[in-house]
């Protein structure tokens, strides 16, 4: 079985079920209408540039164009972790790090699977190379975000304990590694459910796709299994990475906390009042 | 100056920080100095620059080494901070004692239960939590006590236990600076005075 295209009227008629939705949204005047026009007006839009992209950087498979790609992505995600954060660091340290530490595991974790693993000529190619950086990527941000997060929120609470121990003597390492663990694993769970869940819950889009485009199913599974385990190694290295440094950032050579270096907390969007 | 004051323990220079003012002063082994102020005037913000637990410039001196020639954790371990409102980590509360034989000793002069280090923090009373975090800090043998309001929830006797148990420290040679909102405390524990006002730390009148 092979790829079976897709022509323009298919894409047409799926389409209208976004029609449906939106005439659903003015009979029942949820005053949604708009904005899932829009929405759907962007992601046919963005899609379509994104395949444009695709098609002119596979065709010329430029290590230096592919590395670029692969820069943008890693910039957009680095901007994501820092939006995410509810007290990021003070200046753009928190950008630095978390865009730092994503180059740092997804790049590793990327390089490892193109070359010792799926190994396509060249190494480089961007058919393998974006697609596998965009999942690292997509789960190391999730991990990062969450575990840097939760760092600087515990820190926050937990002021009195933390200098409780620097005050006893403890190094900034003895005192903050019981908040550090409670990041790391905050920043881990996601990943570690995603991979009990997978199979059960939901057969992963990866696999879909790959089955619908003619793959049969334990292919499409080896595959599946190889980037868990990427996005798992990723997710782990880059937890820990971004972790250990913002608690660097957080503390100084005198073992003090510093708490100074933290921006005021946002207020979270959904917070009532 | 022809001063008959013994030698200093702790020597403080010039050390300041934002809300605190250049301040200088000297406390000698075996003796106990009262820190008095408004609220807000600065206390707390003293008794940290001194342990190092903000960023502050100056210098201070134990025994005539400088702070700035010891690693942080070496000179808090002997220049052993007490918050007004001290901090726990774990659960238990014999978690916190690296040595809880040392700590048992001091349990009973502070009237406080044989089984105490077995129970959760969270059940213990404001009392019971300060007079433990006091022993956790005795229990290092620090040189010098910086001590903020450390029996401010303690009722007549366990205060009375704390002063003794500190009293004993003073005359093995130990120094204290201590903040205290209690006039008599004051005139009991303490030798002489400093006060602090809008971040200025002047010498008291004895």
């Amino acid at each position: 079985m092979t790829l079976i295209p897709l022509d323009l009227v298919d894409l047409a008629l799926a389409a209208t079920l976004i029609l449906l939705n939106a005439a659903l949204s003015i009979w029942l005047r949820l005053g949604l209408a708009r904005q899932i026009l829009i929405a759907a007006l962007r992601m046919g839009i963005q899609l379509w540039l994104l395949g444009l992209v695709l098609a002119y950087l596979f065709e010329l498979t430029s290590p230096a164009l592919t590395g670029a790609a692969a820069l943008v992505m890693i910039g957009f995600a680095g901007f994501e972790v820092f939006s995410r954060q509810s007290r990021p660091i003070r200046g753009l340290w928190t950008y630095g790090l978390g865009t730092g530490t994503m180059l740092l595991a997804g790049g590793l974790v990327t390089v490892f699977a193109l070359t010792a693993l799926v190994a396509p000529a060249p190494w480089y190619d961007p058919r393998f190379a974006l697609p596998l950086l965009g999942m690292v990527l997509g789960n190391t941000m999730t991990g990062i975000a969450l575990g840097l997060d939760s760092l600087s929120g515990l820190a926050v609470r937990e002021r009195a304990a933390i200098e409780a121990r620097l005050c006893l003597g403890a190094t900034r390492a003895a005192a903050l590694r019981p908040v550090l663990r409670d990041a790391a694993r905050t920043g881990m769970i996601p990943i570690v459910n995603s991979m009990a869940a997978t199979g059960l819950v939901a057969i992963p889009g990866m696999m879909t796709g790959q089955i619908l485009a003619g793959a049969a199913p334990m292919e499409a599974i080896k595959y599946q299994l190889l980037i868990m385990c990427l996005i798992a190694g990723g997710t782990s290295l880059g937890v820990f990475l971004s972790v250990v440094g913002m608690a660097a950032f957080l503390s100084d050579s005198r073992h003090r906390l510093r708490l100074d270096r933290l921006r005021p907390a946002k207020p979270a969007p959904d917070a009532p009042g | 100056m022809t001063d008959a004051r013994p030698p200093a323990l702790l020597a403080v220079r010039a050390l300041h920080r934002s809300g605190l003012e250049p301040a200088s002063f000297e406390i000698a082994a075996g003796e106990t100095v009262a820190l008095l102020g408004p609220s807000g005037a600065g206390k707390t913000l003293l008794l940290r620059a001194i342990a190092d637990l903000d960023p502050n410039l100056g210098e201070v001196f134990l025994a005539g080494d400088s702070r700035a020639a010891m690693a942080a954790p070496e000179w808090r371990r002997r220049v052993g901070y007490l918050p007004s409102e001290p901090g726990w980590w774990a659960e238990r509360a014999g978690a916190h004692f690296a040595d809880p034989g040392a700590a048992r000793a001091l349990l009973a002069p502070l009237w406080l239960p044989a089984d105490i280090l077995d129970k959760p923090v969270a059940r213990l009373s404001t009392g019971e939590r300060q007079r433990l975090a006091l022993i956790r800090l005795l229990v290092n043998a620090p040189r010098v006590l910086l001590l903020d309001e450390p029996t401010a929830s303690l009722d007549a006797r366990a205060t009375a236990a704390a002063e003794a148990l500190l009293d004993d420290r003073r005359k093995a040679g130990a120094a204290l600076l201590i903040v205290s909102h209690d006039e008599a405390q004051i005139r009991r524990v303490a030798g002489r005075r400093l006060l602090i006002d809008s971040g200025r730390v002047t010498e008291g009148a004895p």
